[in-house]
């Protein structure tokens, strides 16, 4: 994992991980990831190589690339028009691009249902 | 490592820049008077991903599953042999992969142009799963062409822009698997999504025959839709 010169964390789009990932600042993926994610109060970026297969569980999570687990954001999804989503997500706000591929349940939480 | 199945994706494509058609329906209007009135109902969207969908339910309060069975329908995978050598696609390993839902799950289906478009080995079973699918008094509401309905007409894409009208959008490729000799899956690029068979009325009542009720609305651009409770 490398850091940015804007501070944000990233996983190039070389690299393999299978666990459980989590941390504490912003993540940017560009590689592939089985497992769990876990970046409470934080974002996940899948980039457009990304390849993810885990649950995610962040503040808001912008998908470019393809993911197959469920999304819990305590803030927003943003699903961009090359994401290839399979799975549920549940988040405050969501945004979906036209071409973007979703496969499961949308549901909005209020912020006060916390 | 795979991550994904070869097949899932986004695999049908909407015309780019295509102009999207309007057309008034009286069967959305009829359902919509429901989830209008209600909240935290469950919806099930058989089409292509439609981010207008997505918004209109999740803006009412409504939980909102997205699955695009028609695209599905082309994995690879599917492809077998019956007993006489024919290439069909097997509808349990369909079943097994895409409606997996609990019984009784769904307020409402939206299949749309669904029947009319999907392999005939997979009309009957998905009918019955999405039966099961779908809570008593539950509503589905399907789109078939009628008879003055061309071969070539098109499949669309359907977006919810207001309590009875839909925006139409043109699926203009699609990707096309057949396995060949070997047993290699060969894919292709090819024309939209081809009107598989024209229902009348009669083959309409008996694939929703196990549906407490059903309810026909003719409209003028050759669609017939049709509303059935569970």
């Amino acid at each position: 994992m490398s850091t940015s010169a804007s501070g944000l964390a990233q996983i190039g789009k070389s690299v393999v991980i299978k666990g459980e990932l989590s941390g504490s600042e912003d993540l940017y993926l560009d590689g592939q990831v089985e497992g769990s994610i876990a970046l409470k109060g934080n974002s996940l970026t899948v980039g457009p190589n990304g390849q993810v297969k885990a649950s995610v569980d962040a503040k808001g999570v912008v998908v470019q690339g393809k993911l197959e687990g469920n999304i819990q954001a305590s803030d927003r999804v943003d699903l961009r028009k090359s994401a290839i989503v399979t799975g549920d997500i549940s988040a405050q706000r969501i945004s979906i691009e036209e071409g973007a591929f979703l496969k499961g349940k949308v549901e909005i939480h209020r912020a006060d249902a916390k | 490592m795979k991550f994904f199945r070869g097949s899932s994706g986004p695999e049908t494509i909407p015309a780019q820049g295509s102009q999207k058609l309007t057309r008034r329906s009286s069967g959305l209007g009829e359902v919509s008077r429901t989830w209008e009135s209600a909240e935290n109902l469950c919806v099930l969207d058989l089409g292509s991903t439609s981010p207008t969908n997505i918004r209109h339910f999740t803006e009412h309060g409504h939980r909102i599953y997205s699955e695009d069975l028609l695209t599905a329908s082309t994995d690879p995978e599917l492809l077998t042999k019956d007993e006489q050598g024919n290439a069909v696609l097997d509808s349990r390993k369909f079943l097994a992969d895409n409606l997996v839902y609990p019984a009784a799950h769904f307020d409402f289906i939206l299949c749309w142009n669904l029947p009319d478009y999907l392999d005939e080995s997979l009309v009957k079973p998905v009918v019955g799963r999405l039966w099961s699918v779908l809570k008593p008094g539950g509503m589905l509401l399907a789109f078939f062409h009628t008879r003055d309905a061309g071969p070539d007409s098109p499949c669309h894409r359907f977006h919810i822009v207001g309590a009875d009208t839909l925006e139409m959008q043109k699926i203009v490729l699609r990707r096309e698997a057949r396995r060949g000799p070997t047993g290699a899956v060969h894919t292709a690029i090819s024309d939209g999504f081809q009107l598989q068979r024209v229902f009348n009325n009669r083959h309409i009542e008996n694939l929703f025959r196990d549906f407490a009720s059903i309810k026909f609305f003719l409209a003028r651009d050759n669609v017939r839709e049709v509303l059935v409770v569970r």
